[in-house]
């Protein structure tokens, strides 16, 4: 039953596949079969990306003591149908001076490689769009693609803003490329593969109540959290919202966007959230595993979206709690303290792959990730990178 | 060390989460249109016209001397003078506008036109709900529309309607008594005083 219940989604594919199959030739199964999936990540994606709209500007309410939306429809459900509504209906705006083409292209190019890296994500057992061999490196080289739209956007507008926008965003995504990356190669060093798929069946089984998931391990630990914090950066997100920064650069990259091309920026934003923190599951978190033994009868797609909804709840949280960091602490962060930890947190995966299991290599790892956390983020506070700044003209 | 106080913040805005859903009282939003809190009793929104008695036409104070019209910072008051007067609340007769328009969507509720307005003619209100997609019919108000009664004034401003007409009442009595004395002093010549004009009711 519970196998079923599992497999309820890939049976009905099968089934629909073969259905079909009676009315077109049989050298389109494997083309069906990807479109059938295709449509059902974007409807299930697109989906929580309404919720999630909703859900942020309640949870954000909540922080602030305030109710958040509550109109549309019992307790503001609806909201979303309102927002989508509303941006459909708008004027597209397009200043005369842009650059008409590139303006245009800019949220495509966004949109599409989002959905894209989601391809090679299992959102459950046996369920992927594609189990690529390298699906690791085709996400992150699909996700460099979305620096290109921001620059687009942001050089096509013709906007002083704008262009701030899609320098910073440029300097900022770069910048944590490196430790997101660096932090995603622990895991390729302890699963020895670059698919996903495999990735999360390494992470499948349990010792005792523990799953073998990464997190649960110190360099696993320390890579997620690196990785949590690269890739809140690498999607925009509060405190690394300095690309859009509202309250100095106005929107940023898409101050010159309104109506649909504007919902469409905002869905590529969150879709890339999703595939990012999707990613931050699949890698740390043991992708659709169960946390405990005794509850694997739910089925696998409902723990990865459970997961995925609580990394965003989080994300949430953090940005109700976050202030914008500024540029120059935004830099200093990356370069001066997630880079070498990411460079330490290498060396500590190595040694847990090496040292025989046991207490000691439990203690030696912890004790050299700690140690190096406390004493470059002492070295970061002390040489005031991060903390108050002082001016010597403008006091 | 790092990352302390983003524990120490996270803790603060999780506290902030769960409290209101179970501490109504922080929750501080009025649900607006069902909802409702009591305007405090200087609330002003636009200025509008205070007339005496029931005849808003005779009772109107305003003796368009526009000056509220020359005072107003955005220019948004316009007033054309009447050719006929008509007597005020002493009996003097006085002019009277033909024409007192106030355009709302220009007013920015300055309170410049009540404070230089020499004859209490026009106070402001407290009326907030103005919002129209006619822009020229319901927002650049005329004479008709602005006019309201004293007691419409006394109901949304008590206490400062209430110092007006003391001070209208005295500055009538002390016209009134001058008339008297004048008559009194001027009764071997009697001529047609301000007799017939009737003051208007206060
Ligand atoms: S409202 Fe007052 S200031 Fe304005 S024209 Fe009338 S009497 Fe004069
Ligand atoms: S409140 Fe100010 S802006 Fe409005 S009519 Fe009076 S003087 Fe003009």
């Amino acid at each position: 039953m519970a196998e079923k219940l599992d497999q309820i989604f890939v049976q009905a594919k099968h089934e629909l596949v073969r259905w079909l199959l009676c009315h077109v030739p049989g050298a389109w199964a494997e083309v069906l079969s990807a479109l059938l999936s295709i449509a059902t990540l974007l409807v299930a994606f697109a989906a929580l990306f309404a919720l999630t709209t909703l859900l942020e500007r309640k949870g954000l309410g909540r922080i602030q003591n305030r109710y958040g939306p509550n109109r549309v429809g019992p307790f503001g459900l609806l909201q979303p149908v309102a927002d989508g509504i509303k941006a459909l209906t708008k004027e597209d705006v397009v200043p005369r001076a842009a650059d008409q083409v590139v303006h245009f292209i800019a949220p495509l190019v966004l949109v599409v490689p989002v959905f894209l890296a989601l391809a090679v994500l299992p959102v459950g057992r046996n369920m992927v769009v594609v189990d690529l061999d390298a699906g690791l490196l085709f996400f992150f080289a699909v996700g460099a693609a979305t620096e290109l739209s921001v620059f687009m956007a942001g050089w096509s507008s013709r906007n002083k803003y704008s262009l701030l926008g899609a320098m910073r965003a440029i300097a900022q995504m770069i910048s944590y490329e490196v430790p997101l990356i660096l932090s995603a190669v622990t895991v390729v060093m302890m699963a020895g593969s670059l698919s996903t798929v495999r990735i999360v069946e390494v992470q499948a089984g349990f010792s005792g109540w523990l799953p073998h998931w990464h997190v649960l391990t110190p360099w696993g630990l320390a890579g997620f959290l690196l990785f949590l914090i690269a890739a809140a950066a690498e999607a925009n997100r509060c405190p690394f919202d300095l690309p859009e920064g509202e309250s100095e650069i106005i929107a940023g990259y898409y101050i010159e966007y309104s109506g649909f091309k504007f919902a469409l920026f905002f869905l590529g934003e969150y879709i890339g959230l999703f595939a990012v923190s999707g990613l931050a599951i699949t890698l740390f978190l043991g992708g659709w595993t169960a946390p405990l033994p005794f509850v694997q009868w739910v089925p696998s797609y409902v723990w990865f979206f459970l997961k995925l909804l609580s990394l965003i709840a989080f994300f949430i949280w953090v940005r109700g709690t976050l202030p914008r960091l500024r540029m120059d602490q935004l830099m200093s962060f990356a370069w001066k303290f997630m880079l070498p930890l990411s460079l330490i947190n290498l060396l500590a995966a190595g040694l847990w792959r090496f040292l025989p299991e046991g207490l000691t290599r439990w203690a030696f790892c912890s004790l050299l990730l700690a140690a190096a956390y406390i004493g470059l983020g002492r070295s970061l506070v002390q040489r005031r990178n991060l903390g108050r700044r002082t001016y010597r003209f403008a006091e | 060390m790092l990352g302390e106080g983003i524990i120490k913040g996270l803790a603060e805005t999780g506290r902030n989460f769960l409290g209101s859903y179970f501490e109504p009282d922080r929750l501080v939003t009025v649900q607006y249109p069902e909802e409702r809190l009591p305007a405090p009793e200087t609330a002003r929104t636009f200025p509008f016209l205070v007339y005496d008695g029931d005849d808003w036409q005779k009772g109107l104070r305003c003796v368009a001397c526009q000056i509220c019209e020359k005072e107003c910072p955005p220019q948004c008051i316009y007033i054309v003078k009447d050719i006929t007067k008509k007597p005020d609340y002493i009996g003097k007769l006085q002019f009277q506008p033909k024409v007192f328009d106030i355009d709302l969507s220009v007013c920015m509720s300055c309170q410049i036109c009540v404070e230089v307005c020499p004859f209490d003619a026009i106070k402001m209100d407290v009326e907030f709900e103005l919002s129209t997609t006619d822009r020229f019919g319901r927002l650049l108000l005329h004479k008709a529309e602005l006019a309201k009664p004293n007691e419409y004034y006394h109901k949304i401003h008590p206490a400062e309607a209430a110092e007006v007409d003391a001070r209208l009442a005295a500055e009538k009595a002390k016209a009134l008594a001058k008339t008297q004395a004048d008559a009194a002093g001027k009764s071997v010549s009697p001529k047609p005083a301000l007799k017939p004009l009737a003051p208007a009711s206060g």
